[in-house]
Parts: structure tokens; sequence; C-alpha cells
């Protein structure tokens, strides 16, 4: 019956439930929904149209099984399990983390604060689902919402002015990439009369693939649509962070997977996105937000993947989400660890730490060596189909562009966040390891990196297209440890020579400044201008009125000449005057 | 309960990297690491490669190495005047004077 059921139902019922539930009840049915969903999935469900009606003279198919959306369906709810793991200590009186930087009892999660974000989470993971299992742009549309709405609580739940406004500036970029999702949705079903979720591209879809590409483009991160990720990512809380990293760029990468595969634009798009984050990573100080820019980076390279759109391309892609959501969620668990244990997340405030936190720092590491894409680890045999993808499409450039980026990832994802957060000078804090459920959940991701990266074989079987790639041959370990190796020891050589950027107490303006210092800056501009004109017309008009009042009241008025009363002596003078006149000139 | 997590302990914990000659040790196996790596290097000479390609061909000797090394020191060089013309301070975007320290 379950599997009859589209996965988001479980979910959505479950967030109901749940709020209403406490202490081990509540611990419990997290847990369980996301295990129950997932084994419901892999066991219960085959590829397929399992659910369809009409509405308003449109098809809807709100669920729709294949290779693809499978894979991200496990994906998420392996996510879901991971973060919810993660996150079971909420409520126990544990701190989330602060905002001053220092743990007070204000960081302590109520209950109710708690309850907020499981339940927030449950509806966001169900949207999630709800997403990759749509068979039209309408049900799309409207999951698509759903996870800008849910997920935003996520960033409220921090519970600080700064949050509740960058919260509010999260919801109008993604209400916006809805708004532009249903527009292009409809333009394409006025043109070709279809509203399935299906390969869309840009030829012959005019204006409606671009509309759809550009709201794809806001939900991935586009460059230049890309500062609500390293906006709202380190203004969540540490568990929030979590699942945030988890959905709502790998529902785009999916979604762009899906509809927009072989759409050039998007090679040299990805391309971009690989490229200039790792820049601003070398400079930040708050390692949420690194973490945020790594995460551009490694979309950057799946929008790549998608745009090559051979087999082993989407492949590589959707294997890269894949093995990202594990690592990335790792990275963020192990700084989310670091925050609730020490208040911190700033590469100036920490260090040291690995003393008292070894394990921590172990599972961090491991989530480092994922992301850098080391042999034996994740990102070694998911992202190299999407290197070797393009050499073999003979895009060189775009290559070597990757393959700087990718000894990018390796200084800030891969040195630069276990460093200054557990290592470099010692910042005097001696906290104590996470919350066992904390270190459960790190420990999981850990194994998961390495496991997809001893065992490729078996992780492709779960891949949408056939393909012949076998990712451990000895050239490809030896020059892969090469760029590593020599990477690394220009980053000593670069701290030794003293040339290696000190960590700054500072923010670093990047696209945000459009709207958060130029737009205001330009409609206060405006509407200083628009009040002086509106006061100059206002008050030209009243003193031309108030003229023309005066003048009417001059000849008019209780004395002007128009307004006098003639006595009847003069009138009939006059009549005598005029009648002599008269005789005189004709008689 | 929850005062629990904000004792920090009061024994000086000593790590291994406060063990004298720590980290001329993890240097010296950098070192040692990338000096194997490029002996390695003529192993590729007659290793088969999975996926052939004309780049990769025509690219053979030490590229991966010169170019992990290179592009380290490129990120940097690039980012420091990044930073210069980018950098404000903290509170920048809650009306501060944009002065960073």
């Amino acid at each position: 019956m379950l599997s009859s059921l589209p996965p988001f139902v479980l979910f959505f019922v479950g967030a109901v439930v749940i709020a209403f539930t406490r202490g081990t009840a509540r611990k419990v049915l997290i847990l369980a929904i996301p295990l129950v969903g997932g084994l419901n999935l892999w066991f219960g469900v085959e590829p397929g149209l399992h659910l369809q009606f009409d509405l308003l003279g449109y098809t809807l198919m709100p669920y729709r099984a294949d290779k693809l959306s499978l894979l991200f369906g496990y994906l998420f709810h392996l996510a879901a399990f991971l973060g919810f793991v993660y996150a079971l200590h909420l409520g126990d009186g544990t701190p989330e983390g602060s905002v001053a930087g220092e743990v007070g009892e204000d960081d302590i999660v109520g209950n109710a604060s708690a309850g907020l974000q499981h339940v927030a989470a449950m509806v966001y993971a169900g949207s999630a689902l709800g997403a990759v299992f749509a068979g039209d742009f309408i049900t799309l549309f409207i999951f698509w919402e759903l996870l800008a709405i849910s997920s935003v609580f996520l960033v409220w739940a921090r519970n600080s002015e700064r949050s509740y406004a960058t919260g509010f500036r999260y919801l109008i970029i993604h209400v916006i990439s809805g708004v532009l999702l249903l527009s292009g949705a409809l333009m394409l079903a006025h043109k070709t009369g279809s509203i399935a979720f299906d390969h869309v591209g840009l030829a012959g879809t005019g204006a409606a693939g671009w509309i759809l590409l550009l709201s794809f483009g806001i939900k991935a991160g586009f460059p230049l649509l890309h500062n609500w990720i390293t906006e709202a990512y380190p203004e969540s809380t540490p568990t929030g962070t979590v699942f945030l990293s988890a959905f709502t760029t790998k529902v785009a990468v999916y979604a762009l997977a899906r509809s927009f595969a072989g759409t050039d634009v998007l090679i040299y798009i990805g391309t971009a996105m690989t490229f200039f984050p790792i820049f601003y990573a070398v400079l930040e100080n708050d390692l949420r937000r690194v973490l945020g820019y790594s995460m551009i980076n490694q979309i950057g390279f799946m929008v790549a993947g998608i745009g090559i759109g051979t087999g082993m391309a989407v492949n590589g892609a959707v294997a890269h989400a894949f093995a990202d959501v594990i690592f990335k969620g790792l990275l963020f668990m192990s700084i989310g660890a670091v925050m609730t244990m020490t208040g911190r997340t700033k590469g100036t405030d920490l260090g040291g730490i690995y003393k008292t936190m070894p394990f921590t720092a172990g599972l961090c590491i491991v989530g480092a060596s994922a992301i850098s894409a080391f042999p034996l680890f994740s990102a070694f045999v998911t992202k190299s189909m999407i290197m070797v993808a393009a050499i073999e499409e003979h895009h060189y450039i775009v290559w070597l562009f990757m393959l700087f980026a990718s000894a990018g990832v390796l200084e800030h994802a891969g040195i630069k966040i276990p460093f200054f957060s557990f290592f470099a000078h010692d910042s005097g804090i001696r906290a104590k390891e996470p919350p066992r459920n904390m270190l459960i959940a790190m420990s999981i991701g850990a194994v998961l990196c390495v496991l997809i990266g001893v065992f490729p074989a078996q992780f492709y079987t779960l891949l949408p297209y056939e393909m012949d790639y076998h990712p451990y041959d000895l050239r490809h370990v030896v020059t892969q440890l090469q760029l590593l190796a020599f990477g690394a020891l220009g980053f000593i050589t670069l701290v030794k020579s003293g040339v290696y950027p000190d960590e700054k107490r500072a923010v670093h303006v990047d696209a945000e400044w459009f709207y958060r210092k130029a737009g205001p800056w330009l409609v206060g501009t405006i509407g200083r201008a628009v009040t002086r004109v509106d006061v100059y017309v206002r008050s030209s008009v009243l003193e031309f009125v108030g003229s023309i009042m005066h003048g009417a009241e001059r000849t008019h008025g209780p004395v002007g000449p128009l307004a006098k009363s003639w006595p009847t002596g003069s009138m009939v003078l006059w009549v005598a005057i005029l009648l002599v006149a008269y005789l005189l000139f004709y008689l | 309960m929850s005062q629990d997590y904000h004792r920090y302990e009061i024994k000086e914990p000593v790590g291994w990297l406060d063990k004298p000659n720590a980290v001329k040790r993890f240097f010296f196996a950098i070192y040692l690491i990338c000096g194997a790596l490029l002996a390695a290097e003529f192993l590729l000479f007659s290793a088969e490669n999975a996926h052939p390609h004309p780049l990769e061909e025509s690219m053979r000797f030490l590229v991966y190495p010169i170019y992990g090394f290179i592009s380290f020191w490129f990120l940097v060089l690039v980012a420091k005047p990044m930073r210069k013309l980018l950098i404000r301070s903290e509170d920048y975007y809650e009306g501060g004077s944009g002065d960073a320290e």
C-alpha cells in the first residue's frame, strides 16, 4: 500500500504527527519516517507512472519514477535520515551555537524550537521528494514553493535579527524562482500543449526555455544568483544548515538534468561556478560561508556535466550530486558540531581543538578527503566522470579550468576547513566532543564516503545511463595524487613564506551587494528625487491655483469692482442717457 | 544537564602537534610523498590509460604536479589583491563604516 503512495505523503503526514509529539516518541518518529520511506522506495517501487489525473484540462502526474528520480529519491531519504540523526539531541538542552560567539543559556534549544525545526525539516525533505517524483511542471511548481517556505524556518530557527533578515531575502529569492517556473511552464504549455516535466532545452522553446532555465538557475546558484547560498547557510542553526545543504540545490541539479541535459550554455555557466567561488573561499573567515562557496563550486561541476550532456557526463553529474550531499553534509556536520560545542565558526576564533575533539576532527578530515577526490573516497569516482566526459567531447579549455578548480577544492575544503577549525593556532578553547548522535551521523556519512569510493561499480548500477567507466587505473590514481600532493606542497610553501593570507574579521562583498547595498541606495535615491519633484510640482500647482484665486478675489471678491451692486437710480440715469443718444443719432 | 556542555576541561591536553618536531615531521612526510609521486611519473610511460584522450597523451611529463603547485600559488596571488577591493567590516551590511580591522 505504501509503495502506491507518493513518497512525500509519508513525510507530510509525519510532519503533522511529530508536531503533536514530544520526547522519545518524536525521536523514534523522525528516524522511522525516512528509514521506512527509504526502504519502501528501495524494495517496493519500480520505475513507471504511479499516479496521474486530469485537472482543468491538464494531466497532472504527481508520482512518476524512473532511474533518475529514484536515485535522487534514495539520496533524499538518506540525507533526511542522516540529518535527523544529527539533530536528534534538539530539545535535550544542548546548545545550538550562538550569535555572539559564546554559548549561553539563550542558545539552549527548547522543546518548541526543536519541534519547529523537526517539522520544517520533515516538510522540507518531503517537498524535495515531491519535486523529484513530479511528472509535470505544475506539481513541480507546488513542491518548488514548498521547498522555499519550509526551509526558511530552518534559517529563522537561529532566532537572531540577522537570521530573520536573511530568511526574508532567502524567501523572496526563492519565491521569484517559483514564479519564473510557473511562468515558464505556462508559456511552454501554450507553445507545446504539454506540461510534462521532461526535456525542454533552449532550441525551439523560445522564452519559455530561458525562463525555466533562469528559475532552475536561481535554485542551483548560478553566478550572480548564488548569494542566497552564502548568506543563508551561515545564518542557520548547526542542524538546519545540514538539511539546507542537502535538498534545494540538488533538486535544482535534478531539474536541470531532466530538462536541460546537453544544453551547451550550461557547460560555461558550470565552469564559471567551479572557478570564481574558490577565490572567495580563500578569503572568507566564516567557515560555513567557505562551505557555501564550496557548495557552488561543486554544483558547478554538476552543471557543466549536465551541459556536456553525454550519458557519462550526466551520470557523473548526478553521481557527484549524490556524493556531494554526503561529503558536504559531513563537512557541515563537523563545523556544526564545532559551533554547537564552542559557539564559534570563524577561522580567527578557532584552532587547536583537535586536542579535545579528536573524533570530530578525524571525521572532518574524511569529509575533506572525499571532497578533494583522494583515491578511495567518493568524489574520486564521481567527479572524474565529468572530467573524462569533458575531454572526450573536446572541451579542453573547460577541462583545464575544472582541473584548476579541483586544486582549489583541496585548498579551501580539503585543507582550510580542517586546518583552521581544528589545528592552526591554539585558540585556547577546550570544548568536548559533541553529543553522541552527532558523532554517529558524521560516522555514517564518513563510512558512506569511503564505501562509494571503494566500491564504485555497485554505486554506478544506480545511475540512469549505461556506461563503461573504470575510475581505478594507474594513470588516474597517480595523476590525481600528484595534483593533490603538489597542491598541498604549494600550500605549505605559501604558509611558510608568509604569502598565504591571514584570516580577518571581515566580510567580502559579492553579488549580494547589489540587492543589499546598491538596491536600497538606488531605491532611496529615486525615492528622494521623486519626493523632491513631487514637492516642487505640488507647490507650483498650488501657487498657480493660488494666484488665480487671488485674481478672482480681486475682481469678484467682496470689494472687487465686478462684485459691486449697482443702485437703481444709476441704472435709470444710464438708460436715460442711452435713450437720449439714440434719439440724437436716429431722429 | 545543559550546563555539561558549557564546561571546559581544566586539565590541559597535549596534542600530537604539540610534540617537538611534529610539524617538521609532517612536512617531511609530505615532501617524501611528493618525491615518490614524482618517481611514479615514470611508471605512467608504460601504464595503460583506461580512458585515453589526445590532450592527456600530449601532456605527459609532470603536468599534474606542476599544475597542482602553480594552481595554489595562482589562487592565492589573485585572491590577495581581490581582498583589498572587496573587504569590508563585519557589520558593513548592518550600517557599519565598511572599514575592516
